[in-house]
């Protein structure tokens, strides 16, 4: 168990790429799935070489969900876990405009994971065992005027990781939703992140490793953002909606 | 961002940029004169450019290993603890390694870092096989010994002034176990301490704690602690099946600034004189993990705080080995007069440098730190003059505060260097605010 592999869907990012390590460093073979993989080939070394376990990389369209069953048919093996880092964060104003821009974001943020995810739990579920990890977001936690469509795609993934949990609870697989706040990564490179509510990719990859090795269920990070969306989520609609956060 | 060198002085803000390969290095320099950062862990102001300040920090990938020869090919922002976490348990260690693995291979390779076994194994430049450098232009070329020389030596100790580091090939050491065989001698004055360096210059490793602030009989007395990687036979049964040693030990933190009175004249007298009394009372051989004998100050993350929110100063100069003596009694008169306690205090024997503009030349080398104060940067300059007088030079990669005549004095090779920047174009495109104020 300790050593099998893990699939990093969104294999470029960077919160999947420290995953990956974090895994490694334990030990356990990396399957890098992402679109235009072979780029990742001086990951794929860096990886194998630091860590002396498998790296292998495989072509993958979160958003090609037609293609998605014969993708999880060509792993090498089937992973013991896997994490979907896949995700687009858009622009909110521009996304307002740009209709077939915000149905993109809303589908890389939800339908793509959850089709894959659906897919791979599926085959967990016959297996009998599996961790299934779901890098979703704070931002689902409620829609906010600046970044409701991100919000929205995150929100249905939330739900959809929730409600395969209670599914796949008595089949031995296990599901943890990881909801970060600001994680300086690519994504939000030049954006003025406040410290104390910022974490990096190793961290933030750490805290992962040790929740699924828990059985956590879902897990803020830095955990700092539990009590800020609690006070968020129960803010009475009537205020909120005049409020500018 | 609010940057400083590992000293936290000076702070400056600065413009960051971490580009994550090539083409953004390219685009960084193209913006205008920058420097190259590592891990930030110069002490000074040699990794600060206020309007263009370049990470190395997502340059961090290793690329290749030959796991016969140990040869390591990697970006320029991995981290040293990063390899010896990745080979030690293959047998690998670091052949030259600084006071602290929490550097870049970039950053080690700009400044030639040495070792406790510099006197005799050389510098880390010795253990390069090439240097990837980006240059003005944007164009990277590849230097070694053999090609394209002259920047190679240059690029080696040339603190990130003739371009961006962006990959290099290093050599490791193979090692039977992660074990430090130590001895420690106690020596009671500096004629012991160097006495003790010139017996046991076939110890691999070696340097000395020195407590600076004896005086009399005793002035420059001092701990000299030699080391050997143990081999698995010699190991003592208990750590045999650990060869590696355990995992580095938890890490502890100084949470915030120390007040400015902790450390004074009394408590860093106190622990000097405990340290020294107590070591001499464990003197003789035992096994250290590699953790504790290479970093002893890595355990506690960010000790640099405990200096208090103005920062510290280091001041390391080397003195060749004719008028070693002579020099480290005047600076270690200089210092105790004073009173300024330093908690690090370290001697040390060097050997030769082939590198055209590294720090180190045979002899012995003083490294001490300083809270900042005024009347430490007076102590500073004060200490300069007494190097000077002795033929000595400075090491960039500690200077926060040196002025440009203190340098050319003390460093023929200054000029040198600086005619080959402005005539390379290195000068227009890469400064620091080091290379400004020594105007390199």
């Amino acid at each position: 168990m300790s050593s099998g592999a893990i699939l990093i869907l969104g294999g470029r990012s960077d919160i999947g790429l420290a995953i990956a390590k974090t895994y490694a460093s334990e030990g356990h073979a990396v399957q890098l799935a992402a679109r235009n993989v072979a780029t990742l080939e001086a990951e794929k070394a860096d990886i194998a070489l630091r860590h002396g376990v498998d790296v292998s990389l495989h072509e993958f369209d979160a958003l090609d969900v037609d293609g998605h069953e014969a993708f999880v048919e060509g792993l090498p093996t089937l992973p013991e876990t896997v994490v979907c880092a896949v995700g687009a964060l858009g622009d909110q104003e521009e996304n307002e405009q740009d209709h077939a821009q915000a149905r993109k974001v809303m589908r890389s943020n939800f339908e793509g994971p959850a089709n894959i995810l659906g897919v791979l739990a599926n085959a967990f579920e016959a297996r009998g065992s599996g961790v299934i990890i779901g890098i979703s977001s704070v931002a689902g936690d409620r829609g906010r005027a600046t970044n409701y469509i991100y919000g929205a795609g995150k929100a249905g993934f939330t739900a959809y990781l929730a409600g395969m949990r209670n599914r796949l609870a008595s089949k031995g697989v296990h599901v943890l939703t990881v909801k970060p706040g600001f994680v300086a990564t690519r994504m939000t490179d030049g954006m003025d992140l406040p410290e104390k509510l910022t974490t990096d990719p190793d961290t933030l990859a750490k805290a992962v490793f040790k929740a699924a090795k828990r059985r956590r269920n879902e897990v803020y990070l830095k955990p700092i953002w539990w009590l800020v969306m609690l006070i968020i989520r129960n803010i009475p609609e009537m205020v909120f909606k005049k409020l500018k956060i | 961002m609010k940057l400083s060198g590992w000293g936290r002085y000076p702070a400056a803000e600065c413009t960051v940029t971490a580009p994550r390969d090539e083409a953004e290095v390219a685009t960084a320099i193209a913006k205008c004169p920058g420097i190259a950062r590592g891990n930030g862990r110069a002490y000074g102001d040699s990794a600060l450019n206020t309007d263009n300040t370049i990470s190395t920090r997502h340059l961090n990938r290793m690329i290749a290993f030959d796991t016969d020869t140990g040869t390591l090919e990697a970006e320029a922002g991995v981290l040293l603890g990063d390899v010896i976490d990745a080979y030690l348990p293959r047998g690998w260690f670091p052949a030259v390694t600084p006071g602290t693995r929490f550097v870049t291979l970039g950053g080690m390779a700009a400044a030639d870092v040495h070792g406790k076994n510099h006197h005799v194994d050389g510098g880390f430049g010795n253990y390069i096989d090439w240097v990837d450098v980006m240059g003005a232009d944007g164009s990277v070329t590849r230097a070694s010994a053999t090609e394209n020389a002259d920047l190679f030596h240059w690029t080696i100790g040339g603190m990130g002034l003739t371009g961006v580091i962006v990959r290099l090939q290093v050599r490791l050491r193979r090692v039977e176990t992660g074990w430090i065989q130590q001895r420690t001698i106690a020596a009671p004055n500096l004629d012991a301490a160097m006495e003790g360096f010139e017996t046991h210059n076939d110890a691999p490793y070696s340097v000395a704690w020195i407590d600076c602030l004896s005086r009399g009989a005793s002035l420059g007395r001092s701990l000299l602690m030699l080391g050997d990687h143990a081999p698995l036979s010699g190991l003592p049964n208990k750590f045999r099946q650990i060869p590696f040693g355990p995992p580095p030990a938890k890490k502890r933190s100084v949470p915030f600034n120390a007040p400015g009175f902790a450390l004074n004249r009394y408590t860093v007298k106190a622990f000097n004189a405990v340290y020294y009394h107590m070591g001499a009372r464990k003197t003789g051989t035992d096994y250290v993990p590699w953790d504790t004998y290479f970093y002893p100050l890595d355990s506690i993350l960010g000790w640099n705080k405990i200096y208090g929110r103005r920062g510290f100063v280091q001041f390391q100069c080397v003195l060749p080995d004719e008028s070693a003596r002579a020099g480290l009694e005047a600076l270690l008169t200089r210092v105790s007069e004073a009173g300024q306690g330093s908690f690090l205090a370290v001697l040390k024997k060097l050997g030769e440098d082939p590198h055209a503009f590294s720090f180190p030349m045979a002899g012995y080398t003083l490294a001490l730190d300083f809270p900042v104060s005024e009347k430490v940067l007076s102590l500073m300059t004060e200490l300069d003059a007494v190097t000077l007088d002795h033929g000595g030079r400075f090491y960039l990669a500690k200077d926060a505060r040196m002025t440009e005549t203190t340098l050319r004095a003390s460093d023929q090779r200054a000029n040198a260097f600086a005619a080959m920047r402005a005539e390379t174009g290195a000068a227009s495109a890469f400064s620091s605010q080091q290379s400004t104020r020594l105007k390199l």
